[in-house]
């Protein structure tokens, strides 16, 4: 028998097994009582209650800010020429960028067959949707008046107009609208048989009814789940592609300018790296606190935070070769504008804007190279508040100090964001935890039916035919050590 | 009371995958066609012990798929360069790399709706009313028991042969319609 640290702790690196994803001998009943516990504890916890009005009170600052804006108009803001995207673009990217770990956990990992995903997936998938709502929100405003958002898209006009399709901001009306759908089609998806779950278990009429409806009836037939299977590998491998476009997409809008700063063909790369840094941080900030609060280490294990701090390692790794590179390419080039780009953006008026950058993506994530530091949660915790910091100032830095200082010195400006700007941008904050905190309280946090499928006890089926389908897909624990013991089949 | 109502099906509840895919390898070999495995979570290995084939989707939302790429095409064409055609710094009113971005999205965009439209049309979802609802004990399908149901509606359903057969592996209970 395993001793307790043994099954509170899967950090052992031993390559003859895989280490077990789910901790303290957990049974399929277990994993559902943890996690539908957390939706139905009879009194909703003090601290949630806390967290929750301190959000809604930044939803209602986030909500006064857009009254004022759109009936007073953009000029409350601090943008203007030559800075004329300022905050509503940086934050827009910041929140996209955010999004994407959730994807990439979700559907990525998915495809590569990353059985520790299952455990965060659905919260990460969550932070998506509520991140890309989020970014969603900026980009409308910007436009000035927002009673004419729909001119973006394809829509018959009283202009008789239509949308020219060879501009890369409407490339990204495309690209976030159909990444926010994909994204809450597979999450919800995703969630049909945990809702199922949670309706079954419901004691209340209301919960019953409330699960019911969107369980849509879900009753775990088998030749529903070959089916449910099936949809579900189609839309992870819709969205794999799809995640990696969204933010190609986004680096399109400033790569396809000629500003020298963003004229650049490592855009979508480096966007796409520096957007999964940011969004795996932003996946620890929320779901740290949330294992600890909920009581689900057993579930979200000290590996599966040791696997994302190696992500936020690789990622920030590359977003810092990123920054090097292009200044070896401003350098290498020989255009006297783009080097001065980059020299104004390292040592000009924002000197301080790129030292938080740089400071905080690449030289925080280097303790990662440390298992001492990766298997302390308060120490990764604060790592992570960093990366989301310097994610917002890199966007701060590519859209602001390129915009301010151009080709013609007599066009230079400094942009300074106005009060409206700061709390607009607090504000988002405010939409983005009063959406999480309703999704903890409410909805299953952990994909319990993924759960399920990758514990041990579920596996003694496939193995027993050494019936293989999808090569070695299911660990290697040695046959005794599981639920049950017995001789492996290659004995009997 | 049991005797007013028609018999839906005779189901058997199971504790252990092993016990599951055993029980359904003989339900699949005694030739039933209406009868299902109900799981907490989708177990592998199940689809073949019961014999199932293949789901159609994949080749419904590859069609979808192409429809959407076609879609965005003839629609960025038409409306660039056919009902308004749109200056913009010299460039051609059509011209495909720049409009491959967007013919993309909506590739992608088509193909997902269908992919989870599809998989609960196909499935019959939603369905809120189902006779398994009625039986309290079928709630532990969605948690961590695992159930084999024979439909009454079998063609070669028999009550006796089935509640025999199914007996082998545990208590039978029925399903009323």
């Amino acid at each position: 028998m395993a001793t307790t640290s043994e099954l509170m702790d899967n950090l052992a690196e031993d390559p003859r097994r895989r280490a077990p994803l789910v901790l303290g001998g957990a049974r399929f009943g277990d994993v559902t009582s943890s996690v539908c516990g957390v939706t139905e504890m009879p009194k909703t916890p003090r601290a949630w209650w806390i967290a929750f009005l301190v959000s809604v009170g930044m939803l209602g600052v986030l909500g006064a800010m857009l009254v004022y804006l759109i009936s007073t108009g953009v000029g409350v803001w601090g943008n203007n020429i030559p800075v004329a995207w300022g905050f509503p673009i940086v934050n827009f990217v910041f929140w996209v960028g955010i999004g994407h770990a959730g994807t990439l956990i979700s559907a990525v990992l998915f495809l590569f067959r990353q059985k520790w995903r299952t455990s965060i997936n659905r919260s990460a998938e969550a932070m998506t949707i509520f991140a890309v709502a989020c970014a969603g929100l900026f980009p409308a405003v910007h436009i000035g008046r927002v009673w004419f958002a729909y001119w973006l898209f394809p829509l018959p006009n009283q202009m008789a107009m239509w949308p020219n399709f060879r501009s890369p901001l409407l490339w990204d009306v495309f690209a976030v609208s159909t990444y926010a759908l994909v994204s809450t089609m597979f999450w919800y998806m995703g969630m049909i048989p945990d809702l199922a779950t949670l309706r079954d278990r419901a004691k209340s009429r209301a919960r019953q009814i409330a699960y019911g409806i969107f369980a849509m009836g879900w009753r775990g037939s088998n030749r529903h789940w070959l089916r449910f299977e099936r949809a579900y590998l189609l839309l992870a491998a819709l969205a794999t592609p799809l995640v990696l476009s969204v933010h190609s997409v986004v680096s399109f809008d400033f790569a396809v300018s000629i500003l020298p700063g963003w004229h650049t063909t490592i855009f979508p790369p480096y966007f796409v790296a520096g957007a999964i840094f940011s969004g795996f941080g932003m996946v620890l900030t929320l779901l740290l606190p949330c294992r600890k609060f909920f009581r689900l280490e057993h579930l979200v294990t000290p590996r599966h935070i040791e696997n994302m701090c190696k992500i936020l390692l690789a990622t920030g790794s590359m977003v810092g070769y990123s920054y090097v590179m292009e200044f070896f390419i401003a350098w290498y080039g020989g255009n006297a504008y783009e080097l001065f780009t980059f020299k104004n953006r390292a040592l000009g008026p924002y000197w301080w804007a790129y030292f938080i950058m740089f400071s905080c993506n690449v030289f925080v994530p280097q303790i990662f190279w440390s298992q001492r530091v990766r298997s302390s949660a308060l120490v990764v915790w604060i790592a992570s508040l960093f990366v989301n910091l310097g994610m917002w100032f890199e966007r701060f830095v590519i859209v602001v100090t390129s915009l301010s200082r151009d080709f013609l010195p007599s066009s230079w400006g400094y942009f300074s964001p106005t009060w409206v700007d700061i709390l607009t941008l607090a504000g988002s904050f405010g939409l983005f935890f009063t959406l999480f905190l309703l999704f903890l309280r409410f909805l299953p946090v952990v994909a319990m039916a993924e759960v399920k499928s990758v514990m041990p006890q579920a596996l003694h089926a496939a193995e027993k035919e050494g019936h293989r389908p999808f090569g070695d897909y299911w660990p290697d624990v040695p046959h005794d050590e599981r639920e049950g013991g017995g001789p492996s089949p290659q004995e009997a | 009371m049991g005797g007013q109502r028609r018999l839906w099906g005779l189901y058997v509840r199971l504790d252990e995958v092993p016990e599951l895919i055993d029980a359904a390898e003989v339900v699949r070999d005694a030739g039933y066609t209406r009868w299902d495995c109900h799981t907490p979570f989708p177990v592998h290995g199940l689809n073949e012990a019961m014999g199932l084939r293949l789901t159609r989707l994949p080749l419904v939302v590859f069609a979808a798929g192409a429809v959407g790429a076609i879609a965005g095409l003839a629609m960025q064409w038409w409306m660039n360069a056919v009902d308004y055609p749109l200056i913009i710094s010299g460039k051609p009113f059509f011209s495909l790399p720049a409009n491959i971005p967007i013919v993309f999205e909506m590739t992608i965009l088509f193909a997902a709706i269908t992919a989870f439209v599809g998989m609960l049309a196909f499935n019959g979802l939603p369905r809120h009313h189902h006779p398994l609802f009625a039986v309290d004990e079928f709630r532990a399908a969605t948690d961590d028991k695992f159930f084999i149901v024979i439909e009454a509606d079998d063609p070669r359903f028999d009550e006796n042969a089935a509640r025999q057969l199914l007996g082998r592996f545990g208590e039978v209970r029925e399903v009323w319609e």
